[in-house]
């Protein structure tokens, strides 16, 4: 999850990602954002993020992003 | 009879399919050619009946059918329509309503609260009540008989290097003309169904919502969101049976970089028209493993001159490294190239003469002289050239290559943006002393270095109710010293390789 964190917080640094889960409803990440998160989570968790869970659900919290992360990983 | 109003395109197809969709977004909201044509006609009847004419309307609505009903609406009333946005910071709107002087603007019953909170003290009025109330035959014809086709129909806005955004003026000539070549170019019809990526407050937007009313064809606006996740993208694009796109490099690399024509083709797609941006070798050979069956064509053009100015057939697999070429002028365009003399040469600035370049920057003497300015090479008469400050080359087959920019200006995610335009907005912190912004080709990112007093953080939520969002420096460092040159002049090209290197930690 700190790793996680780093990368999100490298994106928007003044972000509380502890709490927020509107992610992207309230639109704080971008298409850019996702494009570079994707590549940042297979360069430094070696996961990689098919398209089909690029859907809303699984990026509204760092959580959320997690939870997809750790599944994809056990997969 | 000669068409000199981008309006008898309307005209002529609202007789011909009046029940056809003309327009529809995601939620549901759709409007007919007839529902358009009565709507903006009514709107028009209304602007001039409550006095308004010849001036700029601020459109400030939501991206839907009705926005666009709204746009025609005002070249009915005689006026020209500048679109605005919510997702606009504050600060450049009211720097966009200082530079106009507007005495009226257009909402919608979502819009007109935030309406009301900005310092515009003109017409408020909304969409909803003037868009029913019918309209005056009587009127119309008589603002349709005084108008000639050199009269404006839009303004839109760019990035301007001193802070201050230009205003980009826009007459139904120059966009008659553009939609003409842009037509024939890109082979639009009656049965061409655009999916609309660019914001209704881009020039970009016109190649979708002209030719729908000159074919009676129809565009489906996108939603923004979808730009994020790709494969539902590409299933929205599929489920409204979608054939052209003219959409920006990075709408297109999203999808094909993060695999999802992988997972789903696009199968209606024939025409896929990209631009703004130089596109990534690799992610164009997927796109067109992908798609084998379409047209693909690179267009360039600034927003100077209506819309775009070149084009490429890209209909061939490309090296890594290689760039697409931006090709030949659209008919009725001519490019010259001149270098530092002002001669003509195999390589220089782009310079575009001819009936698409646009008026000027309203209320900007100064910023037009610079940019719009006398052919050198004709000293006989009159004769407009619009210099765009992009350097190209003409290959072997005499087709143009973008080359670099004279200037400070980048291309980041399809917006146009003047690293001065940041650093001007930054200086007019009192607790800053030097800034510079950078872009890092490598990552797409905009790079701001400073010093002073200024903490990092609340410069960066400064900035943010200054700039919109795509102008927003991806790392802001704070410096002790800034870097100068010999001369004294800030460093960039040090800090451009400092950015570079960095891998993100301070």
């Amino acid at each position: 999850m700190e790793e996680l964190l780093e990368i999100l917080k490298d994106l928007h640094d003044d972000v509380d990602y502890e709490t927020c889960t509107t992610l992207i409803d309230d639109r704080i990440l971008d298409s850019f954002d996702i494009v570079t998160l994707v590549a940042e989570v297979d360069d430094k968790l070696d996961v990689q993020i098919p398209p089909e869970e690029l859907i809303p659900e699984n990026f509204n919290s760092a959580s959320a992003i997690w939870a997809l992360i750790e599944r994809l990983d056990n997969d | 009879m000669q068409q000199r109003n981008v309006l008898q395109y309307l005209e002529a197809t609202v007789k011909e399919v009046p029940d056809k969709v003309a327009y529809e977004d995601a939620d549901g909201r759709a409007m007919t050619f007839r529902e358009v044509f009565d709507a903006s006609r009514s709107i028009g009847s209304c602007l001039a009946r409550e006095g308004f004419g010849h001036e700029p309307v601020i459109i400030f609505m939501e991206k839907t059918p009705m926005c666009v009903a709204t746009f025609f609406g005002t070249v009915y009333g005689g006026c020209f329509y500048v679109p605005i946005d919510e997702e606009m910071p504050a600060m450049r709107i009211d720097l966009i309503i200082k530079t106009l002087q507007p005495r009226v603007m257009i909402c919608d019953e979502k819009t007109v609260k935030k309406a009301q909170e900005l310092d515009f003290h003109g017409r408020i009025l909304v969409y909803e009540e003037i868009s029913a109330l019918g309209e005056d035959t009587g009127r119309l014809d008589e603002i349709r008989r005084e108008q000639i086709d050199t009269d404006p129909i839009y303004i839109v806005f760019t990035s301007g290097s001193t802070g201050v955004p230009k205003g980009v003026v826009a007459c139904h000539r120059s966009v008659i003309d553009y939609i003409e070549n842009l037509s024939e170019v890109l082979r639009f019809d009656r049965d061409t169904r655009f999916g609309n990526q660019s914001p209704f407050y881009f020039d970009a937007c016109l190649k979708e919502l002209y030719p729908t009313i000159k074919f009676g064809a129809s565009t489906v606006i996108v939603p923004r969101q979808l730009f994020m996740f790709p494969l539902k993208l590409v299933e929205f694009l599929n489920e409204k049976k979608i054939n052209t796109i003219c959409w920006v490099v990075s709408a297109l690399t999203m999808i094909s970089s993060l695999g999802a024509l992988k997972k789903e083709t696009p199968k209606y797609l024939k025409t896929i028209a990209f631009g703004s941006e130089v596109f990534p070798i690799k992610q164009f050979n997927r796109w067109r493993q992908a798609v084998p069956g379409a047209r693909f064509v690179n267009l360039y053009g600034p927003t100077e001159a209506t819309g775009m100015s070149c084009w490429y057939e890209a209909d061939r697999d490309f090296e890594e490294g290689e760039a697409i070429p931006i090709g030949r002028p659209f008919e009725n365009t001519r490019i010259l190239l001149l270098d530092d003399e002002d001669k003509l040469a195999d390589e220089g600035e782009i310079c575009i003469a001819g009936t698409p370049v646009t008026l000027g920057y309203f209320n900007a003497p100064d910023k037009t002289a610079e940019a719009f300015v006398q052919n050198p090479l004709n000293r006989n008469y009159p004769e407009t050239i619009y210099r765009t400050g992009d350097i190209a080359r003409r290959n072997e087959n005499g087709e143009l290559v973008f080359v670099s920019r004279k200037d400070y200006q980048i291309k980041h995610m399809g917006h146009r943006i003047e690293l001065g335009e940041i650093e001007a907005n930054v200086a007019t912190d009192d607790l800053i002393s030097l800034c510079c912004a950078v872009y890092v080709r490598e990552k797409d990112r905009i790079q701001l270095y400073y010093t002073g007093e200024r903490d990092e953080k609340e410069l960066g939520e400064s900035l943010k109710e200054h700039l919109p969002r795509y102008m927003l420096p991806g790392r802001i460092v704070k410096l002790d010293t800034m870097p100068l040159t010999p001369n004294g002049k800030i460093d960039r090209k040090l800090l451009s390789g400092m950015a570079a290197g960095s891998k993100g930690e301070r």
